[in-house]
């Protein structure tokens, strides 16, 4: 009998799985957020910016939590979220794929943002205002692949400095997913050399982290745009007129520290699109977007 | 645990009818048995010289006190997070089993058509975490992704394995029914009694192997345990990692105590219950746009031939043929290696070399191997020996090693207690050296041709940490938003594993004609 049972439970589940997604409600405003460090409790603390913004919105607002800008970017493109907190990258990226979106605002640090090149000590490599010809042949490593400070940029600068693709320049190139992984392998010596966020590297720094008898800030590239917030075209249409230049509003007289502290940023100031042409041109010099 | 060896059971069945018998088999059957264990362990040698496995001069004290201080002091501050990701965790495994298994059942009773049999190549041949990045850009971060991820490569295996049994089954039963009978009456009268026990305790097992696929499925952004390790693990939070590594074994260790066949109808509305609600996701999606326009080179779709034939130049040069060289070279060595553990660990485990209380400390070596996800062993090993295809070796051979040695120690425990012992018994080294080894090595060997293609699938997927194999390709291109070169990677990828299958398949044949059909 109980395998009767158990074959019935089992042929009523089937098609109820598949129309699980359909009976998501449609009108509620969903956005996505992954921060530069700290991805832990993200839950918790974007909820508070999602209550935050539901009572400014006057609109039910939910938060998602994704791993990857991968994942935020495809979230995006198919409409499960409107607003995102993106890379300057990844915003370029999912800009591209969402006809009308637009940056509306990025993080004060954002606008002169810049990656740090560190080294292992037993690398031998000394800060200079250049990048240092010894870097070549050492193993070196990136953050995650669609990361703008992690990757991009830094890529850019090696390209620029040695007139080669970071494979040739290094006897290995890897990717370490994360800003805060790099640290940790460039200390263990796993890689000699590794490209950083510099806020991140700052603020493991402060909290005592970093061993600096171990790895040291060896370069700093110039200064780019980086994190923004940006929204797909069509939420004027779903959340009513105006909807757009009020999310920028809240987002910009967001001041509520513990907010901020989520991001982390000290504040958001206005950008627009033309802001991250290039990053975008970065992109597209070094074969990460298509031309 | 005993399900697991029912599992060993049903799986080299024929193995173990013929082992007792092994001594008086002509000669010929042993030699063929080293020249196939000579021929793989000589491929892995030569593997060895083309294969990404340097070892770098690393300082990885600091950061290896961490963990380990993590793993012994493990802490949750929030413990219905936890509990929630375990619920998760299990019901996405659970609900994905109780589809897949049926819907095996059916394509195991027409197995013997050449299109199923290719179908369900297919859906296995591609891993859990590609099927599951396929299904987030069609079905967005929603339990529709996690439940198909896991269910479409199951309903594959299942469809094997299902097949497999029957065709071990005896004849003469269903030489007994009418001639007219149908296919499906003989399968419902025949086939279904004669190999229930066996068909149910393999699905007990891979619901195991389930929960290991959907805790891993949170690497992608699913709310399962690998969610919670994923973000521990990069923020070197590793009391917290620590925490979610005992949750995740408690969970294992304790299967034989919570999954019972009466409660299973409960267990399947409470999961349907607990499945996470889908936020934001309309159902819309971008099913046809992916389809139609995604996956498809720019140039295809332009019909521009050269442009084409560049962009698989292009990606053939730079991509399918290094990560395909790697994948093959660190998977051969991963294959042998595993082996090598198998033989050096099982004696820990086995009650008949160690002894019933001794075997206690091996069991729980051999469940911490098997049940830690490769990815985080990988993660620790990378930073003792540096980057390379090494950490991947070993993460994959420590692993799969740990699971096919618990289940040859279990074959031993369980001839052990039905055997008589005599005084003269060797003993210890002796014991192990002319007795249980050379019994249990047939079904060592057809097991470790079974995880062949999962350890080909597995060292693909490390890709995604950076070793040059299939995967960190296809990771690249899902990062770069390139789903035409992940399409085509991924087809590659399966092909591979669809070739590798097949010569396992004949390799086990030629050592172990009595295992094949």
């Amino acid at each position: 009998m109980s395998i009767v049972r158990c074959v019935l439970v089992k042929a009523l589940l089937l098609p109820l799985l598949i129309i699980l997604p359909v009976l998501a409600q449609a009108e509620t405003f969903v956005f996505t957020a992954i921060p530069d460090e700290d991805e832990s409790r993200l839950q918790q603390r974007f909820g508070k910016v999602a209550d935050y913004l539901s009572d400014q919105l006057g609109v039910e607002v939910r938060y998602i939590p994704v791993k990857s800008y991968a994942a935020a970017i495809t979230a995006f493109r198919n409409d499960q979220v409107q607003l995102a907190w993106f890379g300057g990258l990844s915003g370029v990226q999912a800009r591209r794929l969402v006809p009308g979106a637009e940056a509306l605002a990025q993080g004060f640090e954002d606008q002169f943002f810049k990656t740090y090149f560190i080294a292992h000590k037993s690398a031998g490599i000394e800060p200079g205002a250049e990048l240092a010809e010894a870097v070549k042949g050492k193993t070196f490593t990136f953050g995650s692949k669609g990361s703008t400070s992690g990757r991009l940029m830094p890529e850019y600068y090696l390209r620029q400095a040695f007139s080669a693709a970071p494979a040739d320049i290094f006897s290995r190139v890897g990717f370490s997913g994360d800003h805060s992984r790099t640290i940790a392998q460039v200390q263990s010596g796993a890689y000699q050399l590794g490209a950083v966020n510099y806020a991140v590297w700052e603020n493991m720094l402060k909290q005592g982290d970093i061993n600096e008898d171990k790895v040291q800030v060896i370069w700093t590239t110039p200064t780019y745009p980086d994190y923004q917030w940006s929204i797909r075209g069509d939420v004027d249409q779903r959340f009513g007129q105006g909807f757009k230049e009020k999310v920028r509003t809240v987002l910009l007289e967001m001041t509520d520290p513990e907010l901020l502290a989520s991001f982390p940023r000290k504040s958001f100031v206005p950008a627009n699109n033309s802001d991250y042409a290039p990053i975008e041109a970065t992109a597209k010099a070094i074969g990460l977007i298509d031309q | 645990m005993t399900f697991i060896t029912q599992s060993f059971r049903c799986l080299a069945g024929k193995v173990s009818r013929f082992l007792p018998h092994l001594p008086f088999r002509e000669n010929s059957s042993a030699r063929r048995l080293n020249g196939v264990c000579l021929l793989m362990v000589g491929a892995a040698l030569l593997a060895l010289f083309g294969a990404d496995i340097e070892i770098y001069a690393v300082d990885p004290w600091q950061e290896l006190g961490k963990i380990g201080w993590g793993l012994l002091l493990p802490g949750w501050s929030d413990l219905p997070a936890l509990l929630q990701a375990l619920g998760y965790t299990v019901a996405f495994a659970l609900l994905a089993v109780a589809v897949a298994a049926p819907l095996g059942l059916l394509l195991a009773m027409v197995f013997h058509w050449r299109p199923i049999r290719l179908l369900c190549a297919a859906l296995r041949s591609v891993h859990e975490l590609f099927w599951g990045l396929i299904f987030m850009q069609i079905f967005g971060l929603s339990a529709t992704t996690g439940l198909l991820a896991i269910l479409v490569p199951f309903t594959g295996v299942f469809g094997k394995v299902f097949a497999e049994i029957f065709e071990q089954q005896a004849t003469q039963p269903a030489q007994t029914l009418p001639p007219a009978a149908t296919g499906l009456k003989r399968t419902a009268y025949t086939l279904l009694p004669q190999s229930w026990s066996a068909l149910l305790s393999y699905t007990r097992y891979r619901f195991e192997c389930a929960l290991r696929s959907s805790a891993i499925l949170g690497f992608i952004g699913l709310p399962t345990l690998g969610f919670h390790l994923e973000t521990a693990f990069k923020q070197g939070q590793y009391s917290e990692a620590g925490a979610l590594l005992w949750a995740f074994l408690l969970l294992i260790a304790s299967l034989r105590w919570w999954l019972r066949a009466r409660l299973i109808p409960l267990y399947l509305i409470a999961a349907v219950w607990l499945l996470p609600e889908t936020i934001g996701f309309s159902g819309g999606g971008s099913l046809w746009q992916f389809v139609s326009v995604d996956i498809w080179p720019s140039a295809l779709r332009a019909g521009d031939g050269s442009g084409l034939l560049d962009w698989l130049t292009m990606m053939f040069s730079e991509q399918v043929w290094p990560g395909l060289v790697q994948t093959l070279l660190l998977t051969q060595i991963a294959v042998v290696l595993t082996g090598v553990l198998v033989l050096l660990t099982y004696p820990l485990a086995s009650r008949a070399l160690v002894g019933p209380v001794m075997r206690w400390p091996g069991r729980l070596l051999l469940l911490v191997l098997r049940s830690t996800p490769e990815m985080v062993l990988v993660y620790v090993l990378l930073l003792l020996l540096g980057p390379s295809g090494l950490p991947v070796v070993l993460a994959l051979a420590l692993h799969n090693g740990g699971l096919i040695a618990f289940l040859v120690a279990n074959a031993s425990d369980a001839e052990h207690k039905s055997r008589i012992t005599r005084a003269d018994d060797p003993q210890g080294l002796k014991r192990y050296a002319y007795v249980e080894t050379p019994r249990r090595f047939p079904a060592m060997l057809a097991f470790l041709f079974y995880r062949w293609e999962v350890i080909l699938r597995e060292s693909a997927i490390m890709g995604i940490l950076g070793i040059a194999t299939l995967g960190f390709y296809i990771d690249s291109a899902f990062e770069e938003i390139r789903y035409d070169r992940a399409f085509l990677l991924i087809v590659v990828t399966a092909l591979l594993n669809i070739v590798v299958d097949s010569v396992s398949r004949r390799l086990r044949r030629q050592a172990l004609p009595d295992t094949a059909q």
